[in-house]
């Protein structure tokens, strides 16, 4: 440089240029920035190279070291499948009635059931598993086919009115109404009946008379005393718990028109060990029965 | 063109190289204080993790324990739960608060003899004058070319440095997990790679700060000088040169010849090289003065052998140096500590230590928390009864299993039971057994009667039969009912 202006009072070259009387001193970067700032680039460079950096049209360069996200959650995805695979293996070995006998194998297919769970059933039972009005509850005490594990396990792999499956659950309510089996009168009679059944109405000149309709037309399903069965997926009638509902409206409306609930076959979408995973899961939501028990006993 | 460059002046560099400080060996007073200090400080350090305590078969039998894994502090009879961390963040209070006491009553008493700073440094300089010998030859080491024998000497005293500092680094981990076990595992090979770390670590730490930075630390790094700057004032103990007993200085010839117009400092210079930071104490209260009393040691004995009254440099307050000035006697220094100052600091060092001891002494040893379940919140039964889910967990802080009876309070005709029972047995309490020392989760359902609106109620735990150990926790108990 052939005019180099040197700063009096530091001694140090300037860059140049003046702002209002100020100047600014050129002074060096220090050895070591600059070895440091010498290394990033290099490091760049090499980054570039090894990892996927170069945009393309279509793609962007692969990289020497075939590094891509999508890689690396596959192989985290594997791992935890592999950490897991011990304990499902476990499971799958075990019989579903000796399940509870091992209390850590146990709490983990629970654990597990809850996951599958929260991906495959809440979105008809909620996420609390405590159903709404015509999806059951999970969490009561109240099975319309039964709450035993092995039941549990075959509703689950076997559905409920599932198309095309020749086990699943099957039942038929008829249309007494819409089907004109029963006029309206006798359908209001039998209604009555059902509610002082369940204790929501006391006993009147009405219910007198469904008592006949019921004993014809109902019994056969819910049998005489309107306990309901679990062979054909009947409910009780006499107990707290009501499916579609327990205003007169919502009982006249199933009577006339019934709803029946669909449950999907999901033997056909999930291994056996998930199946079993949920099992014990809603088995254990609090209202899961033993093995070949009578009737539960109420609370006293 | 070709105009003389300007020449630069020297740039004024921030950064001073280090004097390597080669104190003198001397004996004295404080110096034999330091040294039964050192010895307690080490022991304690060395020895601590290897006291064993007896706490029966469910809990480990060290003294001192910081078991990480398990989340427990034992300490002799106590132990500390997690949720009792204030029990050390009280003693840390206490720990910041004592530094305060100690300082406004008698100065940097903690620089000068009980930080570990301190004491490693002064236990590597006693190895250096083990191998090297006292100053004189120290000196002359360090400007002596590199023979064999210097480079055989420096690589002796290295190791000494390193076999100090590994056992320093060494010996912390055994607070970390049972000691002889770990002892066994570390050299085996089979400890926790956790362990090995530490013990470089520290090893590392120790061998370059206390082997090689030593004073630089105390003035570079350490906050406290700094902060101890604004915590002195007049009445706090500190090593003063009394200047206007010394001044002005003489050699002990010059003096002899002029009688009466010379000061008692005889500038034989030995409170500077006994000097464990290096510093001249003559020019005044200065940050690298750790006030280890050293240099007092020093000038008592030149004083004695001149035949002069000890104490030209000497413990003192700025108050009597003031006094002392004046001609007049000097303040006992009992007294000047009973200060507000100091008797606020104590006060408030003390209520805190009362009040852990007490809440110590009071604590129950079983506790109770509860979660309910919010998904569903309730759910009604078949036979028209409401269920609630909660997840108890209690608590065992004792170190024996005990069973605790599990009640409900405020919810008439509650009935419960839990996931590792038959429904048919649900009953208005249920008695569990706790492991010893530790938490049981428990998932409990609660059923009440039909008519049952939703309503707070409590959960209590009793532990056998002990009538002061028992906890309780509220809960809210949901219903279609809804609020009664």
């Amino acid at each position: 440089m052939a005019d180099r202006k040197i700063d009096e009072a530091t001694q140090t070259e300037t860059v140049g240029h003046e702002w209002d009387g100020i100047e600014e001193l050129n002074t060096p970067l220090p050895r070591w920035w600059l070895w440091t700032f010498y290394a990033t680039i290099v490091f760049a460079l090499g980054y570039v190279i090894a990892y996927p950096a170069l945009p393309g049209i279509s793609h962007a360069s692969e990289g020497l070291l075939g590094w891509s996200s999508r890689k690396q959650l596959g192989g985290e995805l594997q791992a935890a499948e592999e950490a897991r695979a011990g304990m499902r293996a476990q499971i799958a070995a075990t019989p579903l009635e000796q399940l509870p006998a091992k209390p850590a194998l146990m709490r983990a297919a629970v654990a597990g059931g809850a996951a599958a769970f929260k991906v495959n059933c809440v979105q008809c039972h909620g996420a609390g598993a405590a159903g709404s009005k015509g999806f059951p509850n999970l969490n009561d005490d109240d099975w319309l086919w039964g709450g035993d594990l092995r039941t549990i396990e075959q509703t689950l792999i076997h559905g409920i009115r599932q198309p095309g499956d020749d086990q699943t659950r099957m039942s038929q309510m008829p249309n007494f109404g819409s089907d004109a089996l029963l006029t309206p009168a006798q359908i209001q009679d039998v209604a009555s009946y059902v509610l002082v059944l369940g204790r929501k109405e006391h006993p009147g000149a009405s219910s007198g008379r469904g008592k006949d309709v019921f004993a014809t037309n109902c019994a056969v399903c819910h049998g005489t005393d309107g306990k309901g069965s679990r062979q054909f997926g009947a409910p009780n009638l006499t107990d707290a718990i009501w499916l579609d509902g327990s205003s007169r409206d919502e009982v006249v409306a199933q009577i006339s028109h019934p709803h029946m609930g669909v449950m999907p076959a999901w033997g056909t979408r999930l291994d056996p060990v998930t199946i079993k995973m949920l099992a014990a899961y809603v088995h254990s939501l609090g209202g899961g029965e033993a093995f070949a028990a009578p009737e539960q006993p109420q609370d006293p | 063109m070709n105009r003389p460059g300007p020449v630069k002046p020297a740039p004024v560099s921030l950064y001073a190289r280090r004097e390597p400080v080669f104190n003198k060996r001397i004996d004295g007073r404080f110096r034999r204080l330091k040294w039964a200090v050192m010895a307690l400080c080490l022991a304690v350090y060395w020895i601590t993790p290897w006291i064993r305590w007896n706490r029966g078969p469910y809990a480990p039998d060290q003294a001192v324990l910081v078991d990480l894994a398990h989340r427990r502090f034992y300490m002799f009879g106590i132990e500390i739960w997690p949720h009792e961390f204030y029990f050390v963040a009280g003693l840390l209070i206490m720990a910041g608060i004592g530094l305060f006491l100690v300082t406004s009553a008698v100065g940097r008493a903690w620089c000068g003899y009980a930080c570990p700073q301190t004491v490693w440094t002064d236990l590597f300089q006693h190895v250096d004058r083990l191998i090297d010998g006292d100053r004189n030859a120290r000196l002359r080491l360090y400007k002596a070319p590199w023979t064999g024998a210097k480079i055989a000497r420096r690589l002796l005293k290295w190791a000494i440095y390193l076999v100090i500092s590994f056992a320093t680094g060494g010996a912390w981990i055994f607070y970390f997990a049972d000691a002889p076990t770990l002892q066994h595992a570390f050299w085996t090979g089979s400890a926790a790679p956790v362990a090995y770390a530490t013990v470089g670590v520290l090893t590392a730490t120790t061998f370059v700060l206390g082997g090689f930075m030593r004073e630089q630390v105390c003035i570079y790094m350490c906050p406290w000088p700094r902060i101890q700057t604004a915590m002195l004032d007049e009445k706090s103990l500190t090593v003063t040169y009394k200047d206007w007993r010394g001044e002005p200085r003489a050699s002990l010839k010059k003096a002899l010849a002029r009688p009466g117009s010379c000061g008692d400092c005889v500038d034989c210079n030995q409170c500077v090289a006994v000097c464990p930071t290096g510093i001249d104490i003559r020019q005044g209260p200065q940050v690298g003065c750790i006030t280890c009393g050293l240099c007092i040691d020093a000038c008592d004995r030149v004083m004695r052998e001149v035949g002069r009254p000890r104490g030209l440099i000497d413990y003192a307050t700025l108050e009597d140096a003031e006094r002392e000035k004046a001609g007049q006697p000097p303040s006992r220094h009992l007294k000047l500590i009973w200060r507000p100052r100091t008797i606020v600091y104590f006060t408030v060092w003390a209520g805190i230590g009362l009040a852990l001891l007490f809440l110590l002494g009071t604590r129950v040893h079983t506790g109770l928390t509860v979660a309910k379940d919010r998904n569903p919140s309730y759910i009604l039964l078949s036979d028209g009864s409401v269920r609630n889910a909660y997840t108890l967990r209690l608590r065992n802080m004792e170190g024996r299993p005990r069973r605790m009876t599990i009640s409900i309070e405020g919810l008439p005709g509650a009935r419960m039971w839990s996931d590792d029972m038959a429904r048919v047995a649900a009953a208005p309490r249920l008695v569990r057994e706790v492991p010893a020392d530790e938490t049981r989760v428990l998932r409990l359902y609660v059923v009440a009667p039909a008519t049952s609106a939703a309503q707070e109620f409590r959960f209590h735990v009793q532990a056998e039969a002990q009538a002061r150990e028992q906890a309780a926790a509220p809960a809210q108990f949901d219903s279609p009912g809804g609020a009664s």
